[in-house]
């Protein structure tokens, strides 16, 4: 079970932050969650958000550039080694972790929602559920 | 009392008019003949125009022969308008760019020797003699800058300094250990080297240089000045082009007004770019020549695409050679970019290469200092981008490095967004040249 992501292009220019958020806000998208990967000249914002379809048609209107990436949305104990325990899983199932990024948290909920892009994601899967991981679908992911 | 002026070859520089004209009568005809004879291709062109050599009876005829361009030189490459034996030729150069674009000429032992003299002209315009040491700092290799002013400084028995460009902190050290006396290279690389000079503590007192020779890309009279100044010398410009030899074309004298035309060797034409008709003397318009002692590779009436003006009137030096003023644009698309031609064409196929298609893009040109910057704007497409910035980043390195293997300079490339090159009436503008050089 994988989610979508989306990946925008951004030059890094100062409001470009602000413009896509601007962009969201305007069509009522609920961001799950968001991280930046960056260089000197640009950056790529990635994003989990509550309805995807109706998110990359708003950001095409505006003319962004996105990419659609599916990726894993693990939960686990939020406490001390509960990142640790996952890392564990993956490295010993041989799979290399492209990237990773958290998801926010309900403050009431005692678990951690990790977002994370395997080498092989279908491979990561399987070895995160035969290790007991719960992994979230793009429903639970926009209420959570 | 005036001090006698020097000329490297009084006769011809100072040559009147009508023997002039006689003597490019003469050798115009010859030339008509030589490529009618050995090079099918102009005889083709010829014949399609109804022009055949008995046609051709002085240089008033000149305007019935068929033009050659860019074009030609493209379909004709590597060898095809050869007009000699290749056993004949002693050497090739060739300009930049890509295979396509690329134009080869060829020489012979004869046509080394004449352009010899024509740069060593340019060396005694600008003062020198035998006793001068002439540093070389353009490049030498195929690119005519090093090896044609070299040629030159040898015949006029100069100790001449092969020392190609780069490396500018070891060009000063030579300059003050060999006492060089003139510096051959392009523009911007004098202006570097007279940055270069005061940034390590030295001032135009500590070297020995008296006058500068500089030419291959465009550069205006406030450059001059800041290189005249920096450097302690008087500065000459040069012009020539590989499709005709190299420098030495075209020099310039003490008066600085316009480079005197070695019309003996080469005949100048000012064309209307549209019509091809040819526009009375001091008009504006498209520089073409013939060159009317070339055995290897002769070309007839090749269209430079330089804008420019020619003057005929008397120069205080007292050479009566046609004066051509600095180029003042192109009739075509092309940059010269840090001395080396750039077509957009050029980025457009690389573009293609690398991404299947031809995105959107803008050629950014501006002078900072006197260095030409360059940065090639790609906005970038759904299939080029990739999830990571590792993907995007390697996408700009490979853009980066084949730019540099098909126009051998370095471009900044920048990604960016989707419809962010701005259009004007719908149609992308593909360069914004912010030199000011004109």
């Amino acid at each position: 079970m994988t989610i979508k992501q989306l990946s925008i292009f951004v030059e890094n220019k100062p409001g470009r932050l602000s413009d896509v958020t601007a962009t969201l806000k305007k069509c009522n998208i609920n961001i799950r969650a968001i991280t930046t990967a960056d260089s000197s000249d640009f950056g790529i914002l990635r994003l989990i958000v509550d309805d995807t379809d109706k998110a990359i048609e708003c950001l095409k209107a505006d003319e962004y550039l996105v990419k659609i990436t599916n990726v894993v949305a693990v939960t686990a104990e939020d406490k001390p080694g509960g990142m640790a325990s996952i890392m564990k899983t993956l490295y010993e199932a041989n799979i290399s972790v492209e990237y990773m990024y958290s998801a926010f948290l309900n403050p009431s909920d005692v678990t951690a929602c990790l977002i994370l892009r395997a080498d092989n994601n279908e491979n990561a899967i399987e070895a995160l559920v035969d290790a007991g991981y719960k992994l979230l679908s793009a429903d639970e992911m926009a209420k959570f | 009392m005036a001090a006698e002026k020097i000329y490297w070859n009084k006769e011809i520089e100072t040559m009147g008019r009508d023997k002039m004209k006689a003597l490019q009568s003469e050798r115009l005809v010859k030339q008509v003949k030589h490529v009618w004879d050995n090079v099918p291709y102009y005889r083709h062109l010829m014949e399609e125009k109804g022009v055949c050599p008995d046609d051709i009876k002085s240089i008033d005829d000149l305007h019935k022969l068929p033009f050659i361009s860019k074009a030609d030189l493209r379909d004709n490459y590597p060898d095809g308008l050869l007009a000699v034996p290749k056993s004949e030729c002693v050497r090739i150069h060739a300009t930049s760019g890509t295979t396509g674009k690329r134009a080869i000429a060829f020489y012979t032992q004869k046509d080394l020797d004449i352009w010899d003299d024509c740069v060593a002209r340019a060396i005694t315009a600008a003062g020198g003699t035998k006793d001068d040491v002439v540093h070389i700092a353009y490049g030498y290799g195929l690119f005519t800058g090093g090896l044609g002013i070299h040629g030159g400084s040898h015949k006029v028995g100069c100790l001449t300094l092969p020392v190609s460009s780069g490396n500018t902190e070891r060009q000063i050290q030579f300059m003050q250990d060999l006492k060089s006396t003139i510096l051959c290279c392009t523009p911007s690389y004098a202006a570097y080297i007279g940055e270069t000079l005061h940034e390590m503590g030295l001032t135009p007192d500590d070297i020995d240089l008296k006058a500068g020779i500089f030419g291959a890309e465009p550069w205006t009279e406030e450059m001059r000045q800041e290189i005249e100044k920096s450097l302690g010398i008087k500065a000459y410009d040069i012009y020539g082009l590989t499709e005709t030899s190299g420098p030495g074309v075209a020099f310039e004298c003490e008066a600085q007004t316009g480079m005197h035309i070695n019309e003996d060797n080469f005949i100048a034409e000012i064309i209307d770019p549209e019509t091809g008709e040819v526009l009375p003397e001091g008009s504006k318009g498209e520089l073409v020549f013939t060159s009317i002692t070339k055995e290897a590779f002769p070309l007839l009436r090749y269209r430079t695409r330089d804008i420019c003006i020619l003057t005929r009137e008397k120069c205080p030096c007292g050479r009566t050679l046609v004066k051509m003023c600095k180029p003042m644009g192109r009739s075509d698309d092309m940059l010269i970019i840090k001395g080396v031609n750039v077509f957009p064409s050029q980025i457009e196929t690389v573009l293609l290469k690398d991404f299947n298609a031809t995105p959107n893009y803008q050629i950014v040109v501006d002078r900072v200092g006197n260095a030409d910057t360059f940065e090639i704007k790609v906005e970038l497409s759904d299939e080029m981008f990739g999830d990571t910035v590792k993907s995007i980043s390697e996408l700009e390195k490979k853009l980066s490095a084949d730019i540099v293997q098909i126009l051998g300079i370095k471009a900044k490339i920048s990604l960016v967004e989707p419809k962010t090159i701005p259009r004007s009436e719908g149609k992308a503008v593909r360069v914004i040249d912010k030199r000011k050089l004109v």
